[in-house]
């Protein structure tokens, strides 16, 4: 799917005079139904692969069984209905998840700093957030109940994010490169953070845990966490549907917003607080999965422009694809054991983050 | 008020928001700072309803920030706009939208628009949040664009266009949000001759109360019928073209030599010297 997408993206883009305008109206629904249904093949195709062997009829048979016991009889082993029932599928639905929020929050930050090298993990919201998370579990804080995690991590998200901005800003206006710059350091910063306080905790299995915060997994995955993250996809998504318009003139520039009537810093500040509880809940569930945010609106842009009307659906869409298959390949490369997916996305992410570096810089040395 | 006639409206024509006549734009003793640099000092001026006024000053004259201010962009610390009867700063965001359209060289971006996407964001303070553009948008937009001249360009990239179609394309954008109040910020900068001049014909042609900051004094002294001439952020001369625009007040304000040339059949022209030629 990925892939699709990204060729055909480079072949509009060597045909600089037209863009794909087809894709607009009725073909773009088209386009939403057709990766909805992809998400939910695939969703079945993650079920069946794994070390377990267990084929697609029978996945379907045991997702069947779990609504309607009567109409299917349970003619396969109890263990596969553990594996696909308790395991496999909240792991598929947290990957969904984690996948589209963070695409979401990607493609949301690069509007508010019109900037296509905005990313969670860049600009120092995943790391914050893991502080954040990592200080409940160590420290014992229960200050929400059972929101602790999610909303410490959201505090975290939020201060990691606010920093990268007021630092980038110290030195003089929101360019670029500033901020990136700034944002790696936070996110050193607060790794470095996360780290010493797993090492201190004397934890079992520290380096696993430091790994999990660092590179992310979703093996964790259970019925009872998806919950919150979902409602939070979905009002953050209808919220930033509704300020579409809004965001296509803040990408344009904040001269044009403001002649439009959308004021850009207060648009902003709501913004921020949106990103940073998206971030926040992904990261606590997920840990620091990467480059999620940076590739997959970047490949959707290149598909059908930059109108958030048809880019936040879509990067939804498509991040919770492109997570869903990393999580498989995480699982499936050095079987029975698993690969952090980070390691997966990094690989994809971090070239992309060279090539529009590049080109970002050059661009930039025409300008002055 | 305008919903009340609207409600009336089935026998009259469509009279309600459709009221276009041209607002004046007022300044008065506008003082605008930067950080703690006061860029603007008491600046008053005056744009009556259909009147074009051009603001004229050397680099760094605080042209740009005066226009900021009669946009929002930045709050005077001091003064008033005042748009029609009603002070800028007192309209909501989106009504003070309805009114006052803006022309802007923006920093290039690196996201792709159409031409029609950023034509069609003229629409946008008229548009709730989830509202589709409307056959009358898409009529009004595509009526813009050939009414610029850019018809053809509609699916192109924004970006790939050259200087004077980009700035073509935003006065469509203007077009499309009719407004009664347009402010226009160099816009015949970086543009050859021939579009400098077919720029200037296409605001004169939309007709309605104009602001606009221009470099080049020929231009001025062509297209704007009252010139504000600023200078360190002050005013040293306002009034029809024919009487500010004199080498007595722009020779020290440009710091050139200025000669009037006068045309047969024509307005005069301006012939400029370098005060000191280097060697």
């Amino acid at each position: 799917m990925r892939a699709r997408l990204i060729r055909s993206g480079a072949t509009s883009s060597s045909d600089r005079t037209a863009r794909p305008g087809g894709l607009a109206g009725l073909g773009f629904a088209a386009v939403l139904g057709a990766l909805c249904l992809a998400l939910a093949l695939s969703i079945v195709l993650a079920l069946t692969l794994g070390p377990a062997d267990i084929t697609p009829v029978t996945a379907w048979r045991i997702g069947i069984h779990q609504f309607w016991p009567d109409a299917v009889s349970a003619d396969w082993l109890a263990a596969h209905e553990r594996i696909v029932w308790y395991v496999r599928l909240p792991r598929a639905l947290l990957a969904v998840l984690v996948g589209a929020t963070l695409a979401v929050v990607g493609t949301v930050l690069q509007a508010m700093v019109r900037n296509p090298l905005a990313d969670p993990t860049i600009l120092g919201g995943t790391a914050g957030a893991a502080v954040g998370a990592v200080s409940v579990m160590v420290l014992g804080w229960a200050f929400a109940g059972t929101y602790t995690l999610p909303v410490a991590a959201f505090a975290g998200g939020l201060i990691g994010y606010g920093l990268a901005f007021l630092l980038a800003n110290a030195s003089g206006g929101l360019s670029p490169l500033r901020l990136v710059l700034a944002g790696i350091a936070v996110s050193f910063l607060f790794s470095a953070l996360t780290s010493m306080l797993i090492f201190i905790s004397e934890q079992s299995q520290t380096a696993r845990v430091a790994l999990f915060w660092m590179l992310g997994a979703l093996g964790g995955a259970r019925w009872d966490q998806l919950g919150l993250p979902a409602i939070l996809l979905i009002a953050g998504l209808v919220y930033l549907l509704a300020k579409a318009r809004a965001l296509n003139l803040l990408l344009f520039g904040d001269e044009t917003a403001t002649s439009m009537g959308v004021p850009p810093d207060r648009l902003r500040r709501v913004l921020f607080v949106v990103v940073a509880l998206l971030t926040g809940t992904s990261v606590a569930l997920a840990g620091g999965v990467g480059f999620v945010g940076l590739v997959i609106p970047h490949a959707v842009r290149m598909v059908v422009g930059s109108d958030h009307r048809r880019v936040l659906p879509l990067a939804a869409l498509v991040g919770a694809l492109f997570l869903l298959f990393s999580d498989v390949l995480a699982r499936l490369v050095i079987q029975p054991r698993e690969l952090p997916i980070g390691v997966i996305t990094a690989l994809v992410g971090a070239p992309v983050f060279a090539l529009l570096l590049r080109s970002r810089l050059r661009g930039s040395d025409h300008a002055r | 008020m305008p919903g009340d006639r609207s409600e009336t409206g089935a026998s009259k024509p469509p009279a309600a928001d459709d009221d276009r006549t041209p607002l004046s734009l007022t300044l008065s003793d506008v003082t605008v700072t930067v950080g703690s640099v006061e860029i603007c000092s008491d600046v008053s001026l005056q744009v009556e309803s259909g009147q074009i006024v051009g603001i004229v000053g050397p680099n760094g004259s605080g042209k740009t920030t005066l226009l900021r201010a009669a946009y929002r962009m930045l709050r005077p610390v001091l003064g008033r706009v005042i748009v029609g009867e009603d002070d800028l700063w007192e309209l909501q965001p989106l009504e003070a939208a309805r009114r006052i359209a803006v022309v802007v060289q923006e920093p290039r971006t690196d996201f792709e628009f159409t031409v029609r996407e950023v034509v069609a964001m003229g629409r946008s303070p008229y548009q709730t949040a989830f509202a589709r553009e409307s056959a009358q948008d898409r009529q009004r937009i595509d009526d813009a664009l050939a009414q610029v001249g850019i018809a053809a360009l509609a699916t192109r990239s924004f970006s790939t266009l050259s200087g004077g179609e980009k700035q073509r394309a935003l006065i469509a954008r203007c077009l499309v949000q009719e407004a009664r109040v347009l402010i226009l910020d160099e816009p015949t900068n970086h543009l050859d001759i021939r579009y400098q001049l077919e720029v200037l014909d296409l605001v004169r042609g939309v007709g309605v109360t104009t602001l606009i900051s221009i470099h080049d004094v020929n231009l001025a002294a062509e297209y704007c019928d009252f010139i504000v001439v600023l200078q360190g952020g002050r005013v040293q001369a306002a009034g029809p073209a024919a009487e500010v625009l004199i080498p007595e007040v722009l020779e020290p304000v440009f710091g050139v030599r200025v000669e009037r040339v006068a045309r047969q059949g024509g307005r005069d022209l301006y012939w400029f010297q370098s005060l000191a030629p280097l060697p």
